[in-house]
């Protein structure tokens, strides 16, 4: 095992990060206890079975939910300290969202789509505009910019998610199951994307999944069982364990 | 941690404008019950203006049609809403609050997940809520133009018939144009306050929340 070295950036920290939900009279406790740390750059995968609280973590960590106790740290600050207008500045600029589902805006165009965190973010309209095309072109859609969501395929939806998660030249990408609705090929293309972004943009890449092409590209895979970290393997490590398995 | 700015004014409106332009038809559905009491509220007072008008004007045969309408015009100098009409009207304008609250739950909850999604791009609970004010502060306002016409055109049309051809020639084009602009104005009011629950409780949601809405 090769050992980080230390004066690596540490970008994403949690420590202790526990969540509970409250169905009824029951408390289901989600994650119970999760402490990790996220090199800048990096290629992320957190694996796990179905339910195990991936999500639950993702929205911990992109600061779309709040932990029940624990902390959590970007670029080493506390985001529970962050007021909504740093929350939404670290929302806009800060981390690019990818969702299973796409989440595209359905009255928007794709080209309005990938605009629109720009937008958020004070960029002009022709600056924006001109970004906006060049991002479709990065993922092949700049031909049906002015397509709906619902006029696109599912890989196509996804693919104009990824630019759009881009808009504002993020340090990281949050994606939760981004291939989880798309056929094998749409999937390793997208996958492909994220990863040329990782090593061509220094991004971070941070994806929640249970597709095991996604372990080929990731630098280091995070184990989730029971809302518990299971192991944290390296890249070096989990193709001996890929090896054994295959 | 930086801060972000807050969205300009102008963006805001041209994203409101777009949003309902696209939702065309939804948009209707959500201002259609403003349309239809925004148009009695007009109409009644347009006939009430084009009475008053008539008998301003002094004319006998004015007069005589008035009598004969069924207007009291001994020692009165204008015609206003009996206090039946004030009833309906009131109930009316209640009854469209409550139309258009519902209605736009209903618009609202379809964009849980729009709502949500555009938080975590970065949008501010206040622009979340004055996009829905924008929309219905412009829906309010085609909406009430258009109730206007059509209860001004109502007004004119039940006058005529029954007062006769002579409310064509006193027409009073001021007190019209008054009444259409209070109408407009109560119209844009109603929308907005119908449209304010719903709009707070959507920028008070949390992203996840938001998106956990199944759809
Ligand atoms: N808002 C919520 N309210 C109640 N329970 C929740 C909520 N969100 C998640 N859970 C529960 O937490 C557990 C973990 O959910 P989570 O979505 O994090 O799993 P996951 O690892 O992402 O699973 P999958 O791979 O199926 O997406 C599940 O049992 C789920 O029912
Ligand atoms: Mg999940």
């Amino acid at each position: 095992m090769v050992e980080q070295p230390m004066q690596e950036h540490i970008i994403v920290r949690t420590t202790n990060v526990t969540k509970s939900f409250q169905l009824g009279k029951h408390e289901l406790l989600v994650l119970k206890g999760i402490s990790l740390k996220i090199a800048a750059g990096r290629y992320i995968s957190i694996m796990g079975p179905s339910g195990s609280g991936k999500s639950t973590l993702f929205n911990m960590i992109g600061g779309l939910d709040k932990p029940t106790s624990g902390k959590v740290f970007i670029d080493e600050v506390d985001i529970a300290q962050l007021d909504a207008y740093e929350l939404a500045w670290l929302r806009c600029r800060k981390i690019g969202y990818i969702f299973q589902t796409f989440n595209l805006i359905p009255v928007m165009t794709a080209l309005e789509n990938v605009t629109l965190p720009m937008i958020f973010a004070g960029t002009g309209n022709d600056e924006a505009m001109e970004r906006g095309m060049e991002l479709l072109r990065l993922v092949g859609l700049d031909q049906r910019h002015s397509h709906r969501p619902s006029e696109l395929s599912g890989g196509q939806q996804q693919r104009v998610a990824v630019a759009r998660a881009l808009a504002n030249n993020p340090a990281i990408i949050l994606a939760d199951e981004p291939t989880g609705n798309l056929d094998l090929k749409t999937g390793e293309e997208i996958i492909g994307l994220l990863k040329q972004m990782s090593s061509e943009r220094g991004v971070t890449i941070i994806s929640a999944t249970h597709d095991f092409k996604m372990l080929n590209v990731s630098d280091e895979v995070i184990w989730i069982r029971d809302g518990l970290i299971d192991k944290i393997e390296q890249r070096d490590e989990l193709n001996i364990s890929m090896g054994t398995i295959e | 941690m930086e801060r972000l700015a807050a969205l300009p004014f102008s963006k805001s409106v041209e994203i409101a404008y777009k949003s309902i332009r696209v939702r065309f038809f939804r948009s209707l559905v959500t201002t259609a019950s403003l349309v239809l009491a925004v148009a009695f509220l007009c109409y009644v007072q347009v006939v009430n203006n084009i009475a008053t008008s008539l008998l301003q004007s002094g004319d006998p045969e004015a007069l005589r049609a008035l009598a004969r309408a069924g207007y009291d015009i001994n020692g009165v100098t204008t015609i206003g809403e009996s206090a039946q009409q004030q009833w309906l009207v009131a109930l009316s304008l209640l009854v469209c609050v409550v139309g258009i609250i519902n209605a736009q739950l209903m618009a609202v909850s379809e964009r849980f997940r729009e709502i949500g999604t555009m938080k975590c791009l970065g949008a501010l609970d206040r622009v979340i809520m004055l996009l829905f004010l924008l929309e219905a502060g412009m829906q309010g306002f085609a909406g009430s133009l258009l109730g206007v016409l059509v209860g001004t055109l109502a007004g004119v049309a039940g006058s005529a018939v029954s007062l006769g051809a002579i409310v064509f020639a006193g027409l009073p084009p001021a007190a019209l144009a008054l009444t259409g602009l209070q109408s407009v104005l109560v119209g844009c009011l109603l929308s907005l306050a119908g449209v304010l629950y719903p709009a707070i409780a959507a920028a008070r949601m949390e992203p996840v929340e938001a998106m956990r809405v199944e759809q």
